[in-house]
């Protein structure tokens, strides 16, 4: 029993991540608003996050700004996964940004929110039955 | 619908519902709230008011499906990340030579006290270039598809998205603007030398800008953040970004450092060619933050 939680404890934020990511991915399926699809993403792409620099990082080890000479990598933590998450960000804000703006006029053009009732609608339009 | 009158989105429903939906009328039709009273009223709600049996069977299956997919999914996560290896100890497997090869030569090859920056910037300075881009794409994307192009002017209920006469909002904001943008900008510069760099900095640069557009209106930004200049700052930020590191795309990483020394690390002008990018990509990060909550609020920048 102690080993299983001793396990448990020691993939405690990877944990965390698979829950952000679940609620995110559960979330981004089962509402048929496109906002709370949108904000489902942007849960999930936390959950990433969060799953790369807690990989990066090692305790009692300072962030990576070499001050003085003192060049030892066995004194930092790993810098990589920092970049990649800048990297995640950045795109996460621009599909973001994309999403809202086709929902916007999603919106503009069908007067709902509702996934299915939008999907219903241009069916109807496009003469499928 | 024919002379203008505004409807409801359970009005546009019972219209489809009945065969009278006129696809070209609705596409011309601008976008129009409901009314207030009319949400109160009437009984029928898209679910009961759609008529087909497939969609409702449909309806029916799909939570399941997805909360099976979602069960299934998060199974497979979980036994995965019990595999991984313990957070925070050292001897990760993520601990290998080329975060060594980083810390150790980082700071005399790139001349960057902060590794993180010396490697967005300098090692996988491509990557950043390509980051720029996609956070340009994003915003020319969102202009195709929110910018009036027919001229049609719809200014939106003002009183309501925007509390000009606000004077806590006034006093606040002419307090925090000076101080968010100077923090901003000492983030930019201080890139290579301590946390920050040119997004996170061109965020908070951004976020002053959209604090004193809704603070105090749109007119005075206008003054020099138009559409115009907005076009020419944010292309020439790239295309210097392009140009200075052209050099190191094709020659394979390797870097002219004859020309653009390093310098004494810790002076705020070392690093080469760091710290100029570190400004070029701040502005396109802060002209886009700007850029598309202009967009999303009243339709052009």
């Amino acid at each position: 029993m102690t080993e299983v939680l001793q396990k448990l404890w020691d993939v405690r934020v990877f944990l965390a991540a698979v829950v952000l990511f679940a609620v995110g991915f559960v979330t981004l399926l089962l509402h048929r608003n496109l906002m709370k699809k949108i904000i489902g993403l942007n849960i999930m792409d936390t959950a990433a996050y969060l799953l790369l620099t807690a990989l990066g990082f090692i305790e009692g080890r300072l962030s990576p700004i070499v001050l003085g000479e003192n060049t030892d990598p066995l004194l930092y933590v790993n810098p990589l996964p920092a970049g990649l998450v800048l990297t995640g960000i950045v795109v996460s804000v621009s599909v973001t940004a994309v999403l809202l703006a086709l929902t916007v006029r999603l919106y503009k053009r069908y007067h709902t929110l509702d996934l299915d009732v939008i999907y219903a609608t241009a069916m109807k339009e496009h003469g499928v039955n | 619908m024919k002379n203008g009158k505004k409807r409801s989105i359970k009005a546009f429903l019972r219209d489809w519902d009945a065969g009278r939906f006129d696809l070209d009328a609705a596409a011309a039709e601008p976008y129009s709230a409901a009314p207030e009273g009319e949400s109160a009223e009437g009984t029928a709600t898209p679910e009961e008011s759609l008529p087909r049996r497939d969609v409702k069977a449909y309806r029916a299956v799909y939570p399941l499906l997805a909360a099976m997919l979602g069960a299934i999914m998060i199974v497979f996560l979980f036994l995965a990340v019990l595999d991984l290896p313990a957070f925070g100890k050292a001897g990760n497997p993520s601990e290998n030579e080329v975060v060594r090869r980083y810390v150790e030569s980082g700071l005399s090859e790139t001349g960057a006290v902060n590794i993180v920056s010396g490697v967005i910037l300098d090692y996988r300075a491509f990557d950043t270039l390509g980051e720029s881009h996609v956070l340009f794409t994003g915003l020319a994307a969102v202009l195709i598809l929110l910018l009036e192009l027919d001229g049609k002017k719809e200014e939106p209920d003002l009183g309501l998205i925007r509390m000009k006469a606000d004077s806590i909002l006034g006093t606040a904001a002419r307090l925090l603007i000076p101080i968010i943008v100077l923090f901003g900008i000492y983030v930019i510069l201080n890139g290579h030398l301590g946390p920050g760099g040119g997004f996170s900095g061109g965020a908070i640069i951004g976020a002053g800008l959209i604090l004193y557009a809704e603070a105090f209106g749109y007119e005075g930004l206008e003054r020099f953040l138009n559409f115009r200049s907005f076009r020419i700052i944010c292309l020439a930020a790239l295309w210097f970004y392009s140009i200075s590191k052209c050099y190191s795309f094709f020659c394979g990483a390797n870097g002219l450092h004859t020309v653009f020394t390093t310098g004494t690390p810790g002076r705020i002008l070392s690093a080469g060619l760091i710290l100029p990018l570190n400004i070029a990509v701040g502005v396109v990060v802060a002209c886009t933050m700007y850029g598309l909550y202009s967009l999303f609020q009243r339709g052009r920048i």
